[in-house]
């Protein structure tokens, strides 16, 4: 029994590898503030969403399957609430039996019992809700599963356990068969089932007539004598060899069942997740839509009103959402004004693949873009005093270890990278960078303000690059819109200078409301 | 509560396979002698039976530890104390014959098709032996039955391999042709093979027997097995729809000593009262046949670990390229040679790190007898020493010797004197005290002897120890024997026709090199000291450099 909710044909492995560069994704894309918002004040969602987040699939059959199940939890909130609360009360129900210390076959098979008795009444319970819900849910996802709770999880077989349960506790006492074994100690003990009593009346009246009459096998009987205490420990490990494989068969399939729980519960962790991130984007008025996916290999980049949730739920407002048209394109540029939301339009393209590629929803009115197979951020840092090495060998040697994980179709998000020496060498630099990459099949976004590097790159006139701007208002003041157009040989430093020391005094929130 | 049916008194104990316990099978009794009459079967050891039952075990040499032979015969018997192996290696064979013998069944014993017959008969063996040593430590009658009947059964499988062994394969050795054909005329005698088909039967019948036990509260009922169905597989198979994946078992494993509690062995009373005649049938055989093993055999499976010991020894050695040979003996005259010999004893160590081992020649012709080693210290001189010592040792007890050829000297004693550190407090007692050991020495010494002598009268004046030297070398050079003499006197090594002279070495181009080779060359006279002090960094140039760099002390 499998949920199979995150892949259509295997199970997430909540301890899988991590993802390299995944701690440089979470820093750079804030995404400690999604993981907060979809985790709310449940511990588990809070654990289960980073892993499904960051594991991230390029597979676009996953990622609809994904969407698709999504969809249905929108539909169906309470429903899919209802369950992952089932599962989640289950397994703690199981942490609360008392279990020995040591631990023998029989106290095994005493607390296994009493495990199952337990997760049959919770497997009956989601068997009937199942029966409920199977014909609403549209996902493939659901009514796999559904289904299969349905038809794998009759009252008759419910009822075949719960007659094994009850044989179990060996009210007519544990019956056992031997060989003599090396040196004549018994030797291979097998439970055994008293063979039926003859049916036919007229039988069973001979049989008891022979025994009656001593013509029966012979039987040997023996009893403790009292205060026996070795004996008695003696007798309980005889009877324990019989029981062993029986208990052992017993605790395995309540941890399978177990197991099957706590898959359910990690599977559905993460669609409660984006179920709470939902109730604050609602709650925000914010639009969100469902992302269209393509192939790794294409390139496609679209977006309308493609916002920074993360920005918006930090500001508990709607923020400024932008366009985006770079379909064919490999590399995308970012120029512009500082502060004039180039990082804000940076992470909110990051957010957006990442969030698509685990199969959520996507902060945007449209969104479409190639699934990419690894997905890297490479910010510049801020001066760490711990550092050994300067500023430009930490950027390097971090670069040097995502081009050691690249592989082809993976996407990287430059944000002012090689700032740390002067503009002809950072040039020259991510020149080479930016075009050994995207000759790799890498597709790049690149924030800069290094005039040299941005404008020798457009003069290249490759169709495959698109420029992009922070746009400035013909009054100096910024839109915090990205738009179309070709790198300017200012980043408007003086504007900056000049807000900041007239108006910093007045009003600095706002001055520090948009900064990334 | 009484347990167990038999009455039998079953006090065995495993010296139960010693030879002297039992009447000796004679092959001529049933076998009709084929062949131009085999010799009879005594020792894999020793061509005749010794006299002496040797009893009185031998003692070590006085020259073991100095040659590090102590360490030798610890390697070549290490996990088999159980055959007290030590005493053979301790003593010396008198004739040429007898070491041949031990020659041709070594050299057998390195087919691995003949050894693996001869350690699968040991291993098995050693079952046996376990087996017997359990049916004695056990406390209850039908337990300690069952331990003897698997014990003759585990004799019956090692006598029938062997012999199935051995008559499928080819030794050329006297000693493993006589146990081929006593083995063999052994395994098919009727006594055998009554005694292995009994066992068979026994077996069997027990193996066979099926109960049943049902367990409630404070009790049991035992009863035969009426074919009553697997629960435990089908509580498995019931449950099996929710397997996924591996998880952790629960199994728990109980502790299996032999030993029976006693509720086991009132089952195992039970059990017996159902199978009344089974277990009379093995009652019977334990009472008639305490004495199954054969003691020809048991002292065959002894002594061929003297064999096997070594053999696993140097095996890793050979595997090494190191190379070892059968030596021809010299009986009459003393000339004798080795070509590429070692030290075994520091080569088993080198080998185990990995390291290489440097090979030596030697030789005396005519009238030499005495081999003077001198030259740069730890250059390989008193590995040297080891090595003659070593190399006619083992020659001496019939072992292949370290060396791709060699000719040894069958002597009648030797003796070996090496500087004893511990006493380097007291010179003044030292000195006497090594003049004390020498001249005991050579109070025994005869021309047959050989005598190593190593850095002897190091402790007094350059004077004193010239003086003494001389005297002691010229003493030896009157016995006629062979001896081996390092030292840093070089004025020693040109004494008579009878010395010889050899040099320890060192890398011409770079002295501070030693290359552990010892060869056949005058003494010079050359001072090694400052090659080694160069290897110190301690000459006068170096010293001034080290001290140069800015005051900085330099490793």
């Amino acid at each position: 029994m499998k949920a199979y909710l995150l892949y259509r044909d295997r199970s997430f492995d909540l301890a899988g590898g991590h993802p390299p560069g995944e701690a440089a994704l979470v820093q750079d894309l804030e995404l400690t503030t999604l993981f907060a918002a979809m985790a709310q004040s449940d511990r588990w969602v809070g654990e289960v969403v980073p892993r499904v987040v960051l594991e991230s699939t390029a597979d676009v059959d996953t990622i609809r399957y994904r969407q698709e199940i999504l969809k249905d939890c929108v539909r169906h909130a309470e429903v899919v609430r209802g369950v992952y609360a089932l599962a989640v009360r289950t397994i703690d129900a199981e942490r609360k039996i008392y279990g020995a210390v040591f631990h023998y076959p029989s106290s095994t098979l005493h607390r296994s019992i009493q495990v199952m008795e337990m997760l049959i009444v919770a497997l009956k319970e989601l068997r009937e809700t199942a029966e409920e819900q199977v014909s609403a849910f549209q996902s493939d996802g659901f009514r796999t599963l559904f289904g299969m709770l349905v038809e794998e999880l009759g009252d008759s077989y419910l009822e075949t356990i719960q007659y094994h349960l009850k044989e179990l506790r060996f009210a007519r006492g544990v019956l056992i068969s031997a060989r003599l074994g090396e040196g004549s100690k018994g030797a291979d003990y097998v439970l055994r089932k008293e063979n039926p009593r003859p049916a036919r009346w007229s039988a069973r009246v001979i049989e008891t007539a022979r025994r009656a009459f001593g013509g029966g096998p012979p039987t040997y009987s023996f009893q403790l004598a009292p205060r026996d205490e070795s004996g008695a420990r003696a007798l309980g490990e005889l009877r324990d060899r019989g029981i062993n494989l029986a208990a052992n068969a017993l605790a395995q399939s309540a941890d399978h069942v177990l197991s099957f729980f706590a898959m359910l519960r990690t599977e559905l962790a993460f669609y409660v997740g984006c179920l709470n991130l939902l109730d604050r984007t609602d709650a925000l008025g914010v639009p969100y839509c469902w992302p269209q996916p393509f192939a790794s290999v294409e390139r496609r980049h679209a977006a309308r009103g493609l916002y920074d949730v993360c920005l918006a739920l930090t500001m508990g407002r709607a923020v400024v959402g932008n366009e985006l048209a770079a379909r064919g394109k490999t590399l995308v540029i970012v120029t512009g004004a500082n502060q004039g939301g180039k990082s804000t339009f940076l992470r909110s393209v990051g957010l957006a693949q990442v969030m698509m590629q685990c199969g959520m929803f996507v902060p945007a009115e449209s969104f479409e873009t190639n699934a990419c197979e690894r997905i890297f951020t490479h910010y510049k840092r801020e001066e760490d005093s711990t550092m050994k090495s300067g500023k430009f060998d930490e950027e390097l040697s971090r670069l040097s270890a995502i081009v050691d994980c690249l592989v082809p179709n993976s996407i990287v998000l430059f944000n002012e990278s090689f700032a740390s020496t002067n503009e002809r060498e950072g040039s020259e630099i991510a020149r080479q960078v930016v075009s050994a990459l995207t000759e790799r099949q890498i597709k790049i976004l690149f924030v800069t303000h290094q005039y040299d590097f941005a404008q020798s790159m457009h003069a290249l006139g490759d169709p495959a690059y698109s420029f992009l701007r922070a746009e400035r208002r013909p009054d100096g003041t910024r839109s915090f819109k990205v738009v179309e157009g070709e790198p300017l040989p200012t980043s408007f430093g003086q504007d900056l200078y000049a807000r900041i020391f007239t108006e910093e005094q007045a009003n600095p929130r706002v001055a520090g409301a948009a900064v990334s | 509560m009484s347990i167990g049916l038999i009455e039998t008194d079953m006090t065995l104990d495993s010296s139960d396979l010693r030879p002297d316990r039992a009447p000796v099978f004679t092959p001529g009794d049933e076998v009709s002698a084929s062949t131009s009459g085999p010799r009879r079967f005594f020792s894999i050891l020793f061509v005749e039976p010794k006299l002496d039952s040797g009893a009185a075990s031998v003692p070590v040499p006085d020259y073991f530890h100095d040659l590090n032979l102590d360490q030798i015969v610890a390697g070549a018997t290490a996990g088999m104390q159980e055959y007290d192996l030590d005493r053979i290696f301790h003593e010396r064979l008198g004739t040429s014959d007898a070491i041949d013998y031990r020659h041709e069944v070594m050299r057998d014993l390195e087919d691995e098709r003949i050894l693996g017959c001869v350690n699968k008969f040991a291993s098995t063996m050693r079952r046996v032996r376990r087996r017997l040593e359990q049916s004695t430590k056990l406390y209850f009658n039908l337990q300690k039955q069952r331990w003897f009947l698997h014990a003759a059964e585990t004799y019956c499988t090692a006598v029938c391999d062997l012999g199935d062994g051995l008559s499928s394969l080819d030794p050329r050795s006297r000693g493993l042709r006589a146990l081929r054909e006593y083995v063999t005329g052994y395994a098919r005698s009727e006594s055998f093979t009554t005694l292995h088909n009994e066992i068979k039967r026994i077996e069997s019948e027990l193996g066979a027997i099926r109960y049943s036990l049902r367990i409630k509260d404070a009790g049991f009922k035992l009863r035969k097995y009426a074919g009553e169905r697997d629960y435990g597989a089908e509580v498995a198979d019931t449950f099996r729809k929710f397997q996924q994946g591996e998880v952790k078992s629960y199994l728990a494993s109980f502790a299996d000593a032999p030993d029976m509690n006693h509720i086991e062995a009132q089952a195992l009373e039970f059990v017996a009262l159902l199978h009344p005649e089974e277990f009379s049938r093995l009652a019977r055989f334990v009472a008639e046949h305490r004495d199954f093993a054969d003691p020809i055999l048991t002292s065959f499976d002894r002594e061929v670990h003297f064999y096997i010991g070594y053999l696993n020894y140097i095996a890793p050695l050979k595997k090494a390229g190191l190379r070892f040979c059968y030596p021809r003996i010299a009986t009459s005259d003393k000339e004798i040679d080795c070509a590429g010999g070692f030290d075994l004893a520091l080569a088993a160590k080198l080998t185990a790190q990995k390291a290489t081992t440097v090979c030596n020649d030697f030789y005396l012709r005519g009238p030499e007898r005495i081999i003077i080693v001198s030259g740069p210290n730890q250059g390989g001189k008193t590995t040297f020493a080891r090595m003659f010592g070593q190399l006619h040792h083992l020659a001496s007890i019939g072992c292949p010797v370290p060396g791709s050829s060699a000719r040894l000297f069958l002597f009648d004693s030797m003796f070996s004197h090496f500087e004893r550190e511990e006493d380097i407090r007291n010179l003044h007692g030292k000195l006497q005290d090594d003049l004390f050991r020498i001249h005991g020495i050579l109070e025994k010494s005869t021309a047959r002897s050989v005598i190593v002598l190593n850095e002897i009268f190091n402790s007094t004046t350059l004077k004193d120890a010239v003086f003494l030297a001389r005297k002691v070398i010229e003493r030896i050079d009157g016995l006629d024997c062979l001896c081996v003499c390092v030292t840093f006197l070089d004025e020693l090594a040109s004494l008579s026709e009878r010395t010889v002279s050899m040099l320890s070495t060192v890398v011409p181009d770079d002295p501070a090199t030693r290359t552990f080779r010892v060869v056949r060359r005058p003494a010079d006279g050359k001072s090694y000291a400052i090659s080694i002090a160069e290897k110190y960094r301690l000459t006068y140039q170096q010293i001034k450099d080290r001290l140069s760099d800015e005051g900085l002390p330099s490793i």
